[in-house]
């Protein structure tokens, strides 16, 4: 189903877009399976509707939206963004939606809140990776109040002018283009502000590889693999390794985040 | 029940001895057991093959280079999986002969590691000498992985009849490398994987190379008691 948007020109790259084909079928939705097509071939299954989000914690008006509230909470807008994988690849995605802040700002946040936890969809039946194990189940991700109130941090709709893909994170996901994707979780069901950093799914699997933090940096390798430079996807066999950027180039807008921040430590 | 088991045990792994297989077993001669070499040579080459096939109709998936490393690492450890079953199979099927078919297992598994290790050299280092050497010494499974490979090579180079000959025991010696650098290639395989908390592919290839293994070990075990 189509989703109508109007581009916004201050969020945009001016680099070719990664085919929606690609886009759509090279997907770590582990969920599903930790095989970069499993997201395509099962997520299909996955039940979009009906839909609701929790908002929860530290706020003055907990509650809980529904997706079509969701859809008609702000304005539609296209945002060309970088995705860098913790992986070392990239793609660069035409998403839809808006801003997280105007979310959080509905239920108003209190001055205990530090933190913001996004739990994601388990549903074992057609998850056929839940029920594998693999990672402790439900997913969850966490960014810092000031990161998520950052214009930059999206709450995702859709993609290429249509409603998201369920492999891409349908009904609705986040898009966080300074950090490493797996900091954008996917199927989002529950949003819980908090005043303590929560305690992340990549972070309780492997704390050593994965850190709260994940913002892109060319200078702190994986322990398994460099980071300083990244496979464009769809680029062709015979093109070079683009260098990485740090914070995937956006440092103008977040860098003044991690300020005093030593982000060797805080990976 | 017990002994039954453990009876019937000894009688697959020593089957060669075991008074209750029929004698009229005929032994293949090393040129019977060399026709199947052409056949097998092709079989060989199936996944050589299959990545012409996929490239050609856009079957790589979005990242081909990623896949193509991977393809290329699991095929190399698959056969060499196989040239290790050379030897069980010999033995279950009371066929010596089928030796002459393990050195084009082993070149084949050289051969497709050989292709791992340059699709990595290229799509991940860039075919930069210092990048490689870099990788080599930072990160502990790539250091594994070139650990399995060094020896793979002193063993490709002397998988010939002249260097057999020229080695004498010290071949059956040499030769004995590949025990460890199959080890070497499922833990290669397993650190790729960890941290990333998905192992069932590497422990099925553990699976394997254990039970390989331990045919080797029951084996030698069972023909030391076996009474004559």
């Amino acid at each position: 189903a189509s989703l109508h948007a109007t581009p916004n020109p201050d969020f945009r790259v001016d680099e070719p877009l990664t085919s929606e084909q690609d886009i759509t079928s090279y997907n770590n939705f582990y969920e599903f399976g930790t095989g970069k097509t499993d997201p395509m071939d099962y997520a299909g299954k996955m039940r979009t509707r009906p839909w609701a989000v929790v908002v929860e914690g530290e706020v003055m008006r907990p509650r809980t939206f529904d997706i079509d509230d969701l859809l008609k909470l702000a304005p539609m807008q296209e945002r060309i963004y970088r995705l860098r994988c913790v992986e070392a690849w990239s793609m660069v995605i035409p998403w839809i939606g808006y801003s997280l802040s105007e979310l959080l700002n509905q239920v108003q946040p209190t001055s205990r809140a530090k933190y913001v936890a996004f739990i994601t969809a388990e549903q074992a039946d057609v998850m056929p990776g839940v029920r594998r194990g693999i990672l402790d189940w439900p997913y969850v991700e966490g960014l810092r109040m000031d990161e998520a109130m950052h214009p930059l941090a999206m709450l995702v709709f859709g993609l290429y002018g249509k409603v998201l893909p369920n492999q891409n994170g349908a009904p609705l996901r986040l898009a966080v283009p300074w950090k490493y994707g797996f900091k954008s979780g996917k199927s989002i069901v529950r949003i819980r502000l908090t005043a303590d950093m929560p305690l992340t799914s990549w972070v309780k699997a492997a704390s050593s590889e994965y850190g709260f933090y994940a913002n892109v940096n060319p200078e702190v390798p994986h322990p398994r693999w460099s980071q300083a430079t990244e496979r464009r996807i769809g680029a062709g066999f015979f093109a070079p390794r683009a260098d990485t950027i740090k914070f995937n180039g956006y440092g103008e807008q977040v860098a003044s985040l991690y300020q005093g921040m030593d982000l060797v430590k805080h990976f | 029940m017990a002994s039954r088991w453990r009876r019937f045990t000894r009688a697959w792994i020593l089957s060669s001895t075991s008074s209750s297989v029929p004698a009229r077993h005929a032994a293949w001669t090393a040129r019977r057991v060399a026709r199947f070499k052409p056949p097998l040579f092709l079989l060989c080459l199936y996944p050589l093959a299959r990545w012409f096939w996929l490239g050609f109709s856009g079957g790589l998936g979005a990242n081909p280079p990623e896949f193509l490393i991977r393809s290329s690492g699991v095929w190399g450890l698959v056969a060499l999986l196989l040239t290790l079953a050379v030897t069980p199979l010999r033995r279950m099927l009371r066929q010596p002969a089928l030796v002459g078919l393990r050195r084009m297992l082993g070149l084949f598994a050289f051969f497709y590691t050989c292709l791992h290790l340059a699709a990595w050299a290229l799509w991940e280092r860039g075919l930069s000498p210092a990048a490689m050497w870099d990788d080599v010494i930072e990160r502990t499974f790539v250091t594994v992985g070139m650990l399995a490979f060094v020896p793979m090579l002193a063993l490709a180079f002397t998988s010939t009849r002249g260097w057999m000959r020229r080695l004498g025991r010290g071949w059956q010696m040499l030769h004995c490398s590949i025990y460890i650098i199959a080890a070497l290639s499922v833990w290669h395989f397993w650190l790729v994987r960890a941290g990333k908390n998905d192992f069932l592919e590497p422990y099925a290839y553990m699976a394997v190379l254990a039970a390989l293994l331990l045919f080797r070990l029951g084996y030698r075990v069972l023909r030391q008691h076996a009474t004559p």
